[in-house]
């Protein structure tokens, strides 16, 4: 069972990847592109939906869907690719998605994961091989920021505010 | 200056930690090397051609004494007695040792310093006018707007891993004294009718590969909406940015592709729609920072001719060194780091420490790091220059030519820079040596000279009266020389003047092009307004009138 970082704690992922072995009513994450090949059969789907975006999607282009999601998945191919990191502000800030907002790929490190947080991520699939417990400690490496985010972690001290 | 509290402190002192458990996890073999790397960059390490190289952050230029002190002690200790001043207002130190590196960040923590994203794609150093707060011609000094915008650039969640680097500059003259027309963003103070203050911000300026001039992408920018302005520009740029090709990921390429019409529409957009959730600034917090830039506590003097009756090398130095001040009876000092055979922007540590000193005693214990690659004392009486000029004197920092010809700005190059095609410091030595009777450079007047190793254009060729840019031939250096470039007030980008040079032949070769500007010029005529009259023609058939060879 794969484990993920969901609000500061490390506990095991309750939701299928499209591609892995889906039981009936399992909760789904399914690329975009597959959502939006073969909609009837997704948004029919028995279980929880989550969709997964790649980078060059267009977040707005969710914005009527988002309400019938629990889960929008942000892919982050590689560490310095940060074009998920205004996806996520986008989503909470602005479409007001409130779901579960969640980094996955290649590029979710432990040294991305206080940017993650302060960006909106509240759920964190860390890449192949990286250190659970050391990716959770990693969100607490600065309690002072100087810009305004998320709650995901604990600041004590802040410069400016939304 | 701008004085940390308990949230900047601690932010570096957080930062210190992180990077020394990166870089410990990096020699156990837990990060490899390309892991490793744009962590490494964002806190200031290259590896480059020999060793390491930390560049350190000076924000928009300013030192206190304690601060150039410790770099002093810093490269004597880490380092081989020496550092290097860029043209973004940092400090290189060329031979650090990678463990050392956390141990060199905690003592900059200690002085209020770091080396925060000076590399790697993200917001770098915030430059600004090193005439700041005492230029006659100033509307507003920079320096607070540049301390806001470094803070909140700083480990900024959403904009850490841009497309490519990103330079913003500030300036609050007409005149430009900190080439903001060649950065991804310049901001001009301006004041509306009201006389409030804000900003023209000019977009997608840059040199590198494809130099442009910045555009203008909105006339008056509120003060007020200066965070959330910038975070329209980062977030369009962040989403639409090229990620696929290194050498097309500057902003300056979207904005060139889009039309500056249409990056405006689209960043005014995300403007209006982002400003509800972005940062904002208070009047409150403008105040704060402020308040650290106020004008020091001058004495009420009268100006007078602090040269008149001294001996002619004074007077030199008093007339090219020294430029007018705010206040009456004060003067600005360059501490010249273009030496005739030293290395520009090279400083060993006796020299800083003298400085250090030096300021301590004259000036407030301040001082700037200039875009030309010298130190400027801000502040100093009329009454001091004598026993100034004999202090800098007595360290080679008196060097009278600031603003001539071998005031040259010049990158590393060859001999250090893995990423250089061509050593420009061999040149910059070759350069001197012609140009070695001051007399002579005097008459020239007013030129400027800047050299690249690389087509990255960290020593800014394309805007230098005379460019020089190092290039590879077959393994071997040659140097193509471009005319007519400017980075003040009228920013331009120099004309090739024709096929490169072999690197023996670069200072003949120049001094074929000055000799052709002594014959074209008129009365009191500057070098760039010769070109500007008569254009590359004349130039390039002196040029290459004795050397038929080159190809």
């Amino acid at each position: 069972m794969r484990r993920i970082l969901r609000r500061r704690e490390i506990v095991a992922d309750d939701w299928i990847h499209f591609g892995e072995d889906a039981a009936d009513g399992a909760a789904l994450i399914v690329p975009l592109a597959e959502l939006r090949k073969d909609p009837g059969r997704w948004w029919q789907w028995s279980g929880r939906l989550g969709v997964r975006l790649t980078p060059v999607d267009r977040v707005e282009e969710l914005a009527n869907e988002l309400p019938r999601l629990d889960l929008v998945a942000v892919e982050f191919p590689n560490p310095v690719d940060g074009r998920g990191y205004s996806q996520g502000r986008l989503l909470r800030e602005r479409l007001g998605f409130r779901g579960e907002l969640r980094a996955v790929g290649a590029g979710v490190r432990q040294d991305q994961v206080f940017l993650l947080a302060r960006c909106g991520f509240d759920a964190i699939e860390l890449a192949g091989g990286e250190d659970a417990d050391a990716a959770r400690a990693a969100l607490q490496r600065y309690d002072v920021a100087y810009q305004p985010g998320s709650p995901e972690t604990v600041i004590r001290r802040q410069r400016f505010f939304a | 200056m701008y004085q940390y509290d308990q949230l900047d402190q601690a932010f570096v002192d957080q930062r210190v930690a992180e990077f020394r458990d990166q870089t410990r996890r990096h020699l156990a073999g837990e990060l490899s090397e390309d892991e490793f790397r744009p962590l490494r960059l964002r806190n200031g390490l290259y590896i480059q051609r020999h060793a390491p190289m930390l560049r350190i952050a000076i924000p928009y230029g300013l030192l206190a004494s304690r601060q150039l002190a410790r770099l002093a002690d810093i490269a004597r200790r880490y380092d081989r007695g020496y550092g290097h001043f860029t043209t973004r207002q940092n400090l290189q130190l060329n031979w650090p040792r990678l463990p050392d590196v956390p141990d060199i960040l905690a003592e900059l923590a200690t002085v209020q310093m770091h080396a925060i994203q000076t590399s790697g794609n993200c917001v770098r150093n915030v430059t600004a006018d090193h005439l700041a707060g005492i230029a006659r011609d100033e509307i507003d000094d920079p320096r607070p707007y540049c301390e806001i915008i470094r803070q909140w650039a700083t480990l900024h969640p959403e904009f850490t891993y841009l497309p490519r680097k990103f330079k913003i500059a500030v300036t609050g003259s007409p005149e430009d004294r900190a080439a903001s027309e060649v950065h991804d963003i310049g901001l001009h103070l301006a004041r509306d009718a009201q006389g409030d203050i804000g900003f023209t911000v000019l977009v997608g300026g840059g040199l590198g590969r494809a130099p442009m001039i910045g555009q203008v992408i909105r006339d008056f920018l509120p003060l007020a909406d200066l965070l959330s302005y910038l975070e329209a520009i980062l977030r369009v740029y962040n989403r639409h940015g090229r990620r696929d090709n290194l050498n097309k990921a500057r902003i300056k390429v979207l904005v060139k592709s889009l039309g500056i019409a249409r990056f405006r529409e689209q960043v005014e957009t995300e403007w209006q729609l982002a400003r509800a959730s972005a940062a904002r600034l208070p009047a409150a917090e403008v105040e704060r920072v402020r308040g650290f830039f106020r004008p020091q506590p001058y004495e009420a003097l009268e100006d007078f001719d602090a040269s008149a009756g001294r001996e002619p090398a004074f007077q030199a130095w008093y007339r090219y060194n020294t430029r007018p001040h705010r206040v009456s009876g004060y003067r600005a000092v360059f501490v010249s780091l273009k030496a005739h055979g030293q290395n520009p922007g090279d400083m060993s540590c006796e020299q800083m420490e003298a400085v250090a000193a030096l300021a301590e005693r004259v000036s407030f214990g301040l001082i700037r790091a200039t875009h030309n690659q010298n130190l400027l004392l801000a502040d100093v009486r009329q009454s001091e220059l004598y026993d100034v000029w004999l202090e800098l004197e007595r360290h080679q920092l008196a060097m009278p030519n600031i603003g001539t010809l071998t005031d040259m700005i010049a990158c590393p190059g060859l001999d250090f820079c893995s990423l250089a095609n061509a050593g420009t410091l061999g040149v910059a030595k070759q350069i001197q040596e012609r140009f070695n009777d001051l007399d002579y450079l005097y008459d020239l007047g007013d030129i400027e000279i800047k050299m690249s190793g690389c087509m990255n254009a960290c020593g800014h060729h394309h805007v230098g009266h005379i460019g020089i840019l190092g290039v590879d031939k077959h393994g071997e250096e040659w140097y193509q020389i471009t005319l007519g470039g400017s980075a003040n007030g009228f920013t331009a980008l120099g004309e090739v003047i024709g096929p490169s040079v072999p690197k023996n032949e670069v200072a003949a070769t120049i001094e074929r092009i000055v000799e052709a500007y002594r014959g074209l010029r008129a009365e009191g005529e500057r070098f760039i307004d010769t070109f500007r009259r008569v254009g590359l023609t004349p130039f390039r058939e002196s040029a290459y009138a004795t050397h038929p060879a080159a190809a």
